[in-house]
């Protein structure tokens, strides 16, 4: 059952991320009153990257990029799989070092600010992921993802300083307003297209898809959180992605001083009393 | 149809335009119009860009920087010249400083007259570029480059 899942999720997350990323689309531009384009937009997206150039400044940088890939699917299925919550936090960093590491070989002044935005940004999400796993640990006994999805009772309600922490890093990941500091996505430009500046073709592609596995691998982690009931915490995930739409298209970009400020703030705060608390209910 | 015609990225530079047409390519991309219903996606990035999209006309000043966006773009890539000004250099033509329309240094595919350009008539462009786009794909398929 759980390599089952691991290999399930290599071979499907990139559908699920795609749909995704197609249903982030299409609602933003209903929440800004446009149609929107078609549901599957990000597939043909991706289809015409692999029929363009790829333009070439360092031949290493593909490389970076390669390793941000295979990290990203390595951590999701160690994840999906059931396996140790750490070693899946410590394969994501590692992804997001690459991530960061090919922008700053790319060697563009965009894409290189645009590295040093994406490693303020890992400052800024790590310790309330970490905080998270460290909480379910306190819950549940145990790191071993097969284990927590087993707990009985849903995890939000013993952690939900914790939830609003992970919640709060969420548009990092996803890399949406009020954080979307690195890759500007949508008509921001200030920094062209960040990290992604220097990337076309193939690689751009390969970048695509790596972040539709970030996508299910992250929504994944925001599951644990009600995984007592396969529905309810599907359902919940849902929500969670929704709101997150709503906060992209009601925010705007705040300052990387504000960001790290802030993402600390409430992990430490909000994630750090509600482990105290744990600690004292333990005694 | 092909994944290039569903998902053209833009990129939009203003040679010296008066910003009529620009305000109209950006009206392209609002809710009434909403290009972006079929995959069109203004990015400020050359070399993720499939179209190239100019306005105003060339002169001496903003003609290297038109040469190197368009010479960052991957191929296979499409200019479109719009607004009259881009077409012919418009009533400015005859200015000491200006050389034209932008076909004076880039090969146009496709031309949009019009003082200010109408949203629909960019829109128009957009998709017979997108047609021009699919050719030039199956050229350099053929010359064995992707």
């Amino acid at each position: 059952m759980s390599w089952f899942s691991g290999i399930a999720y290599i071979l499907f997350a990139p559908f699920l991320g795609g749909i995704i990323a197609g249903l982030d689309r299409k609602i933003s531009a209903r929440l800004q009153g446009r149609i929107g384009p078609p549901l599957f937009q990000p597939f043909y997206d991706v289809g015409k990257l692999f029929q363009k150039e790829t333009l070439v400044v360092r031949q290493s940088q593909h490389l970076y990029m390669e390793f941000f890939f295979v990290l990203m699917v390595f951590s999701g299925a160690i994840f999906f799989s059931g396996g140790d919550l750490l070693l899946v936090i410590f394969a994501f960093t590692m992804a997001g070092v690459f991530f960061a590491l090919g922008g700053y070989k790319a060697s563009s002044p965009y894409s290189f600010i645009g590295a040093q935005r994406e490693v303020l940004q890992m400052m800024s999400y790590e310790p309330a992921v970490l905080l998270a796993a460290v909480g379910m640990y306190m819950v549940t006994g145990s790191f071993q993802v097969a284990k927590i999805i087993e707990y009985p009772h849903p995890l939000i309600a013993q952690l939900p300083g914790l939830f609003l922490a992970f919640f709060f890093i969420l548009p990092i990941k996803f890399r949406k307003s009020p954080f979307d500091l690195a890759t500007s996505h949508h008509a921001h430009q200030e920094l062209v297209k960040g990290i992604t500046t220097e990337f076309s073709g193939r690689t751009l592609a390969l970048i695509e898809i790596a972040h539709w596995y970030e996508y299910v691998f992250v929504l994944g982690i925001g599951y644990l959180f009600f995984a007592s009931n396969v529905w309810f915490g599907l359902l919940m995930t849902l929500v969670i992605f929704e709101l997150l739409l709503v906060v992209d298209n009601a925010t705007a970009r705040v300052r990387w001083q504000a960001m790290l400020g802030s993402a600390w703030v409430v992990a430490l705060v909000a994630g750090g009393l509600n482990i105290i608390y744990l600690m004292w209910m333990k005694g | 149809m092909g994944m290039l015609s569903r998902s053209p990225w833009v990129i939009h530079y203003d040679g010296s335009s008066c910003n009529g047409c620009d305000i109209e390519v950006l009206a392209a991309l609002m809710p009434r119009f909403d290009v972006e219903r079929f995959g069109v996606v203004n990015t400020g990035n050359p070399k993720h860009a499939d179209i190239l999209l100019l306005t105003g006309s060339i002169n001496e000043q903003n003609k290297p920087v038109v040469l190197n966006i368009y010479n960052q773009m991957p191929e296979p890539k499409v200019v479109l010249a719009v607004g009259i000004c881009a077409t012919s250099g418009g009533i400015f033509r005859e200015c000491y400083n200006v050389l034209g329309g932008v076909d004076k240094v880039l090969p146009v595919d496709v031309y949009v007259p019009g003082c200010a350009v109408r949203p629909e008539s960019i829109i128009d462009a957009v998709v017979k570029g997108v047609g021009i786009l699919e050719e030039k794909r199956a050229a350099f398929k053929a010359a064995g480059k992707a």
